[in-house]
């Protein structure tokens, strides 16, 4: 049996390498970077698993998937037991195996990692999650719960509120989805681009959560259409995860200027619209020189989407340095394989525009380091004097956003931090009996992973408090 | 998706549609506009909701065709649905009483206003209603908002019907009388006109109310692709408006803003049949 390998021989054999799109290939393209593994890559790479007594990547995974189980399992070339163990954690696998920082979580405490590389815990997650796209037929039939008679809404289609319904269907509860947009998947859709996730994959998730019962309405806009308070008359519990989607603008002169996007629209536009393509009717200005202001990984997205927008240099510009940058270390990689450049200690003072409100260069400060600042990370501090201007003509500011008030506004009862993010317990309880909340609309901008540890955790808060309701 | 319940003709152009809507009709109010989106893979275009009966779940649009989208939404045939409507968005008209308002309306702005102008009487105003267009054919609701007008002044600039010249010509008149002068303007349409009526109200400092067209794309503030400047601040129309006060408005950063993609509209125009762009370039000139 594989699972009998031992120690040793497991150690001995070398971290997978993921196949990818050449970096001359994939610039022309909007499809996936990463080609994900064959069953026999994914096999050899299970089998490197130590399946330690002490599982410390379980509790690096926010939604704690026991990991070693399913990789056990997919070491033996048992997929569809595989698949269960993932799908019973896990709601979102395909999109997680794709897009979670792994480095930092479930890989980072990995102990196989002690010594080289750490189990590729991330593509194999991905590998059996396309597998159970793939083959439904295979998977083993899901039985749910008798249903409880009790309804649950849920605000928003994101990570966070997708997770959320996925987990109270299991539990037997009804669940309906509200969403503002026309679309699912909140940032999956509009954010992430389809070179990174596909849009197919968000499709198919979806799916399988409305064949469990998932009701999900589109078009939706809890605070417009319907308010808070009518949602609690009519459920018996709702869960707020509608993300922080309000972008913060730089505050310079020049911003209004045609050919500035705020990161939000420039990837709505291309993700949610698919502006990319010649047949839609939503469009996108297409520069030649394009800078993108931030070093997060939605700076990422935007700098890789504008070279595959045609662009002829796509510039990151950013005020530390590339040691302090948050986006993954994966996606600043494949960036500077595609050519992006980057420019670093920088920091934008005015968008230059000509006489017709176009677009037509950046002024920027040199920057250097100075002493840490409260996030421990060295603030940068201008060099008095030391400007230059970059020729560009498209510009998107990827500085970070915050939450969007449209439904705070008309909940006056719910209790606010002073940024405006709702306020929890550690459990994703709100100010309000009954409505819960999480995601980026608590945490303020951070990651799809945890805003679906959120998601898992509230409602196991959610079933408790609808048991105690009986 | 959204079943289209009546679709007629206003004007060369401009249809008056209404569509099964009845979470929309229930809680909307003057000044409130949607988002639309007539099928898959189509575009979402703001459009404002000219008016709503809450028993029969009905919202109803005025729509100008000017473009690809406008002019597949304006083509939808009745009990033929739209694939997304999502609203009501933005703030609401605050309606106070003023006293004496004249409401005017340029083009599709006149649809634009008549929910708003409807409203005033309610709360104690007496409303003096001015429509412009280019020519006869193209004043709409002339009837229906003389029903709560103390009088509705007509201009055209070709003098095919009422008066010849702009609206401010007959803005100005009022103005110029001491009876009739208003306490608040309401002016609704193209960019040049709310700016003309603006610069025109602006020395007698009598309030004067405009709502903007930018751009949009979500109308729920996650973008900012809407931004417009009033009185040195940026906002986003979508959520903090669509009305500011006009006195305030940066109009050539609106107008500016609004030929954006004036290159890719030429080029979806291309693409449509020869007969369809005709129609479309005929009534733009």
């Amino acid at each position: 049996m594989t699972n009998e390998l031992k120690p040793k021989e497991r150690m001995a054999i070398d971290r997978v390498k993921m196949p990818e799109q050449s970096p001359r290939r994939r610039i022309g393209n909007f499809e996936e970077v990463n080609q994900g593994l064959t069953e026999e890559q994914a096999i050899q790479e299970a089998k490197r698993c130590l399946l330690c007594k002490s599982r410390p990547c379980v509790a690096g995974c926010p939604v704690r998937v026991r990991i070693p189980d399913f990789i056990a399992a997919l070491a033996e070339g048992d997929l569809p037991e595989a698949a269960r163990i993932l799908l019973a954690d896990n709601t979102l696998p395909a999109v997680c195996g794709r897009v979670c920082p792994q480095e930092t979580q479930c890989e980072q405490v990995c102990v196989r990692g002690a010594k080289g590389a750490p189990v590729a815990i991330g593509y194999l997650e991905r590998f059996v999650a396309d597998w159970a796209l793939a083959h439904p037929d295979k998977l083993h039939k899901e039985i749910l719960p008798a249903p409880t008679g009790k309804k649950v809404a849920i605000v928003g289609s994101g990570p966070a509120g997708l997770t959320m319904a996925g987990e109270l269907a299991r539990k037997g509860h009804a669940v309906t989805l509200f969403e503002a947009l026309h679309d699912t998947g909140g940032v999956l859709r509009y954010g992430i681009p389809e070179f990174r996730l596909p849009k197919r994959i968000v499709d198919i998730e979806v799916k399988r959560l409305q064949d469990i019962g998932v009701q999900i309405e589109c078009n939706v806009v809890v605070g417009k259409t319907v308010t808070l308070d009518e949602l609690r008359q009519e459920f018996d519990a709702v869960f707020i995860g509608n993300g922080a989607g309000l972008p913060v603008m730089l505050n310079i002169d020049g911003e209004n200027l045609k050919g500035v996007y705020s990161a939000n629209e420039y990837l709505t536009r291309v993700n949610l619209m698919a502006a990319w393509r010649d047949d839609v009717p939503t469009p996108i200005i297409r520069g030649k020189r394009v800078a993108v202001i931030g070093g997060g990984n939605t700076a990422m997205d935007a700098v890789r989407t504008s070279r595959r927008l045609g662009a002829e240099r796509s510039i990151i510009v950013y005020r530390r340095t590339e040691v302090e940058m948050p986006a993954r270390v994966e996606e600043i990689h494949h960036a500077k394989e595609e050519g992006i450049e980057f420019l670093l200690l920088a920091a934008p003072l005015e968008i230059l525009g000509d006489e017709k409100g176009w677009v037509k260069g950046l002024l920027c400060q040199r920057m250097q380091l100075g002493e840490p600042d409260a996030s421990g990370r060295r603030r940068p501090v201008p060099i008095e004097g030391d400007t230059f201007v970059l020729d560009v003509d498209v510009v998107v500011n990827a500085v970070g956003t915050r939450a969007n008030p449209l439904l705070t506004a008309t909940a006056p009862d719910l209790k606010l931090n002073k940024w405006g993010n709702i306020e929890t317990d550690e459990r994703g309880a709100t100010s309000l009996p009954g409505v819960f909340a999480g995601g980026d609309i608590v945490r303020g901008g951070a990651t799809v992973i945890l805003a679906m540890g959120d998601g898992k955790m509230a409602a196991q808060a959610i079933d408790e408090y609808l048991k105690q309701q009986n | 998706m959204f079943e289209v319940l009546s679709n007629d003709i206003l004007a060369p152009n401009v249809h008056r549609m209404v569509i099964r809507a009845p979470r929309i009709a229930r809680v909307r109010k003057p000044g409130q506009f949607v988002i639309v989106r007539v099928e898959e893979g189509g575009e979402r275009i703001p459009l404002t909701i000219g008016d709503a009966d809450i028993a029969k779940g009905t919202i109803t649009l005025f729509i100008q065709a000017v473009g690809l989208t406008s002019l597949k939404l304006v083509g939808t045939p009745v009990g033929n649905h739209l694939r997304d409507v999502a609203g009501p968005l933005g703030q609401p008209t605050h309606i106070r009483k003023w006293g004496r308002v004249v409401c005017i309306g340029g083009g599709l702005g006149t649809a634009v206003l008549y929910p708003m102008a409807r409203a005033l009487p309610a709360a104690g105003n007496e409303v003096t209603t001015i429509i412009g267009g280019r020519s006869a054919p193209f004043i709409i609701l002339e009837q229906e908002l003389s029903v709560f007008s103390r009088q509705v002044l007509v201009t055209t600039e070709d003098g095919s019907l009422g008066r010849k010249g702009f609206v401010t010509d007959a803005l100005r008149e009022l103005i110029d009388d001491p009876q009739r002068c208003p306490q608040a303007v309401i002016a609704i349409g193209p960019v040049p006109m709310m700016r003309a009526v603006a610069e025109l109200t602006r020395p007698y400092g009598i309030e004067t109310i405009v709502s903007l067209n930018p751009i949009m794309i979500d109308g729920t503030g996650m973008c900012g692709g809407c931004r417009v400047v009033v009185g040195g601040e940026t906002r986003f129309a979508c959520v903090d408006g669509p009305e500011f006060d006009g006195h305030l408005v940066d109009f050539d950063l609106l107008s500016n803003r609004l030929a954006m993609y004036r290159e890719d509209e030429c080029r979806m125009l291309e693409q449509l049949p020869d007969e369809l762009r005709a129609r479309i370039v005929q009534v733009k000139r």
